[in-house]
């Protein structure tokens, strides 16, 4: 077994090899490729349903939507890798996680699994990543013959999602090359 | 330990009122106003500072609070007279307190000496009439004080207040010689004075200290223990005191219980009549000798007073009858305020019920319109029933709201004493007017109300009013007033701050926002625009940075702290004759009046209060200026088009405002807007849910709703669409563009 790394929302690492620390995650599709988030920030997994747009917010925000009394936004994931935007049927699926004290929404196509992992099982990201902009991806898995790749929540939905809303403009948040939010990754 | 804390909470909370009431009874008192009733509230209100700190163990808040309320004593007694430099003194002392009840709230220490001058002056004056109020002369009455008071409570004060200043008075002296009188007491609780968490140890403790004692517990009522309730009154108790403190110290002890029990108290060797007469307590010796209390010819030394006096004509005809009638009644409360009766209720409890009832509404206006295609008369019940509901509903949500409603009182309260230090620490005379006090708002919106307001009435009284030489050069009175108002106006509360200072010095202004590189050099700008470029952010013309404000930190502040609470804030000035500060806030933050709108494929909502009208104009009503900014002309009035559907990227929307619906909104600085939309859907009540609680706020959207089908709608916020409108015009080469981007906001 290799020497474990950091994983999500773990800092304990463990040499002596056995008894780690097990994760769970929701894995989800998004076309062809596979992600994983930690289970414990899932509050619920719901169908699409039609959202209410957010004037001039980037393409990554589908809008809102009304659960139980409270306004939650929704995220399109295709779109923040960079994708056309999901064209969602009733298939489509939106987890409902929570992040820092909010709760948001992620459009995703599929729920696939629940995956029980030892910590020391997450690969860490090769170095490309920091120059594709995919700073939030906090590591790979390998289930079987599929590759995980496993979301940081947080570093996804940094505190400020929409920084575009004071200039009112399309300035890409959470989407586009000019991702700075895997600074510290 | 929770336990105390929330007491301790209770108290500060308590402490709070009663300051805020203090002030507002001081004020009175300065003016001239004030009466005995005015000044018992007064004494009454340190009272119960003095007692609950007590009772927490605060020993430098009661030892101050003590010689204060000695003073006040004397003073209702009618023994030191309510002259203008004896109030002038209970006011600082007030601020004080107030000082030492904050330390005490977040547990700072103040420097040792804080309020030694305060207290050597209270002692100078009781002097003054013979009476020694300083308790070190008495230090083991006072420790015994305390003992009682961890005891008994503020209430078995009464007596004891009164010990350490036997010189004090005469009456009190009199109970040393009162006859051993035994007394049979038969006290029994019902169940009520468990529930309220009394306990009967600790009375019967404090009875203990009266005298001789002897107890006897009859536990007959005890039922059997399967049938006994936890919280049930099932003994009763038989006391035979030996006392010379009277009845009317028995009777105290029972004072917080009393409607929870059964009290008899009979004396078994009754002497003669007049025995228990001096025990009553000191306060109700108070009522005699009111023409005491009425400043008796106020020495022409004294300047606030006597200023505010002299020149009536500098607040203008108004001002000086208002704060008159206003001060009356307020000063008849005083006498009454254990009439009005209330219960503390925790705010959560408060705001879950106004959340539950948001959601009444919307499941209301859900089952409205599900039912909406079902023919009346063939379901008559059930449409009456609807209508009934709906009327249920409305009144229930306009009585929680009233119980979160609260009047600004609350926030003015601190005023006087902000100005009076400001005053004092820039050596300006500056008189304060209040008025509409009891305007009520929101409790949320009272509580972030402060911080603005501070800061307002600093910026007031540090560039506004001028100084008192320079004042009277230009032939104005050497005394400068502020006058805070809050009213009532449509379904918003607008509170305005006006100073009869020296008003902007534009030129100033300009120089340096152009200096700071807030507008372009080049840009002319109207006197309106130029004054609200104090609210943008770096923004300071003071030349010293001065310990009150001047940072550039703080107008711009004050409008994100408004805006923040679904408020306007923006500035008249006429110089040379001062300016206001007009703040317009929302009367609640939970629900509001809206039209329904259609653009292309959304539907928003527009909040009814911005609304004026709505028309489908003729084609020669549109006027088209400069190729491209389209004009309304409505009876001789050019008013701007904007079209939500441009400003929103929503597609399908229609883009011929003569076959769409154009909506004049007025904006909180009363320019007018024409919102270009395809159609009104219709009015509705609708609830505000908050976009920032999971989102960021988006400019030209103010909060969301959830209409009856379930879906989110949001609430237009036009200062915002105006913005936009604004910006996006200013991208386009114009000529009409002038200001630089930010100056725009200040206008907005």
């Amino acid at each position: 077994m290799a020497s474990a790394e950091r994983a999500a929302g773990a800092t304990a690492t463990d040499h002596a090899g056995r008894s780690l620390r097990t994760v769970q995650l929701v894995s989800f599709t998004v076309g062809n490729e596979e992600y994983g988030v930690d289970i414990m920030a899932v509050r619920e997994i719901r169908a699409w349903s039609e959202t209410t747009p957010l004037p001039n917010t980037p393409e990554v925000v589908r809008g809102v939507i009304n659960m139980r009394g409270a306004i939650v936004p929704i995220f399109d994931l295709r779109a923040r890798f960079g994708m056309p935007r999901t064209e969602p049927t009733k298939y489509n699926v939106v987890i409902i996680v929570s992040v820092a004290s909010r709760i948001v929404g992620i459009l995703v196509d599929a729920v696939s699994d629940i995956i029980t992992i030892n910590e020391d099982e997450i690969r860490p990201m090769p170095n490309m990543e920091q120059v594709s902009g995919l700073g939030f991806m906090e590591g790979l898995i390998t289930v079987g013959e599929r590759m995980v790749g496993l979301i940081g929540l947080e570093r996804m939905f940094s505190s400020r999602m929409l920084e575009a809303a004071d200039s009112a403009g399309n300035k890409p948040m959470l989407a586009g090359p000019s991702e700075s939010t895997g600074a510290a990754a | 330990m929770d336990d105390l804390a929330q007491f301790k909470q209770t108290f500060f909370a308590e402490c709070e009122e009663l300051l805020g009431d203090l002030e507002g009874h001081l004020m009175a008192l300065q003016s001239g106003e004030g009466d005995n009733n005015t000044l018992n509230a007064v004494f009454r209100a340190i009272h119960s500072i003095k007692g609950g700190a007590g009772a927490f163990g605060f020993d430098r808040l009661v030892a101050f609070a003590h010689i204060f309320e000695t003073v006040l004593d004397l003073m209702r007694d009618g023994r030191l007279e309510p002259t203008p430099d004896s109030v002038l003194l209970v006011l600082h002392c007030a601020d004080i307190l107030s000082d030492l009840v904050k330390a005490a709230q977040n547990g700072t220490e103040l420097p040792a000496d804080h309020e030694n001058e305060g207290r050597k002056s209270l002692i100078d004056l009781a002097a003054t009439v013979g009476v020694n109020a300083d308790p070190h002369a008495a230090d083991d009455e006072l420790a015994a004080l305390d003992a009682q008071l961890a005891a008994g409570g503020p209430d078995a004060l009464m007596e004891a207040a009164a010990a350490p200043e036997p010189a004090a008075a005469p009456e009190p002296a009199a109970p040393a010689k009162a006859p051993m009188l035994k007394f049979l007491v038969k006290f029994t609780p019902r169940d009520a004075l468990y529930q309220r968490a009394n306990e009967p140890l600790i009375l019967i403790r404090e009875l203990k200290e009266l005298g001789s004692f002897l107890a006897k517990a009859d536990a007959e009522g005890v039922p059997p223990l399967d049938q006994i309730q936890p919280e049930g009154a099932y003994i009763k108790w038989e006391f035979e005191i030996e006392t010379d403190k009277g009845e009317q110290a028995i009777r105290d002890v029972f004072e917080f219980v009393i409607d929870d029990c059964e009290l008899e108290v009979t004396c078994l060797n009754p002497p003669a009549a007049a025995a228990e007469a001096p025990a009553q307590p000191a306060a109700d010796a108070a009522a005699p000798k009111p023409e005491a209390v009425t400043p008796a010819a106020p020495k022409p030394a004294t300047p606030a007073p006597a200023a505010a006096k002299a020149d009536p004509h500098a607040a203008g005809d108004g001002a000086t009858a208002k704060p008159a009638a206003a001060a009356k009644p307020e000063g008849g409360a005083g006498g009454e305020t254990k009439a009005v009766r209330s219960i503390r209720v925790d705010l959560d409890r408060v705001d879950k019920l106004v959340n539950m009832v948001g959601e009444l509404v919307i499941t209301h206006a859900m089952i409205a319109q599900q039912t909406e295609h079902l023919h009346a008369d063939q379901h008559p019940e059930l449409a009456n029933g609807l209508a009934e509901l709906s009327h249920h509903i409305r009144d229930l949500q306009e009585s929680v709201m009233a119980m979160r409603a609260q009047p600004v009182k609350s926030v003015f309260a601190r005023l006087p004493r902000l100005v009076r230090e400001l005053a004092m620490m820039t050596n300006k005379k500056i008189r304060l007017d209040m008025s509409g006090e009891n305007t009520e708002i929101d409790k949320t919106v009272i509580e972030q109300l402060g911080d603005p307001l501070t800061h307002m009435i600093r910026n007031s009284c540090d560039h506004g009013i001028e100084n008192p030489d320079d004042r009277v050069a230009v032939g104005k009175p050497p005394e400068g007033v502020i006058h805070v108002s809050a009213d009532q106006r449509g379904g918003r509360i607008v509170i305005e701050i006006t100073d009869d200072g020296r008003g902007i010095n534009r030129e100033k202004v300009m120089r340096k926002a152009i200096e700071k590189k807030l507008v372009a050099p080049d840009a002319t700008l109207s006197n309106e625009e130029i004054d609200n470029l104090i609210f943008l952010p770096g923004f300071s013309t003071a030349d010293t940075v001065s310990n009150i404000s001047g940072r550039g930190v703080g107008m711009d502040v004050v409008r994100q702290n408004i805006q923040s609470l679904g408020g306007r804030v923006h500035i008249q000035s006429r110089p040379g004759q001062g300016s206001s500060f007009i703040l317009t806030l929302p009367l609640t933050l939970a629900v509001l009046d809206g039209m329904v709108l259609k653009v292309g494929i959304q539907s928003y909502i527009l909040p009814l209060a911005n609304i004026v009208e709505s028309l489908r104009p003729e084609p020669d009503q549109i006027n088209i200026v400069a190729n491209q900014s389209e004009l309304l002309r409505i009876r001789g009035e050019y008013v701007p088009l904007v079209y939500l559907h441009r400003i929103f990227k929503v597609p399908g929307g229609i883009d011929d405002p003569t076959k769409a619906l154009v909506i004049i909104v007025e904006l909180e600085d009363s320019s007018k807007m024409g919102l270009v939309v395809d159609e009104i859907i219709g009015q509705q009540q609708v609830v505000i849910k908050s976009l920032e609680e999971n989102f960021d706020p988006i400019r030209g959207v103010g909060a969301a709703t959830i209409l009856g089908n379930g879906r989110v709608s949001l609430i237009l916020d036009v200062a915002g669409i105006k913005h936009i409108a604004e910006n996006e015009s200013q991208q386009r080469p114009s000529p009409q563009a002038r200001l630089a981007a930010p100056a725009l906001q200040a206008s907005a």
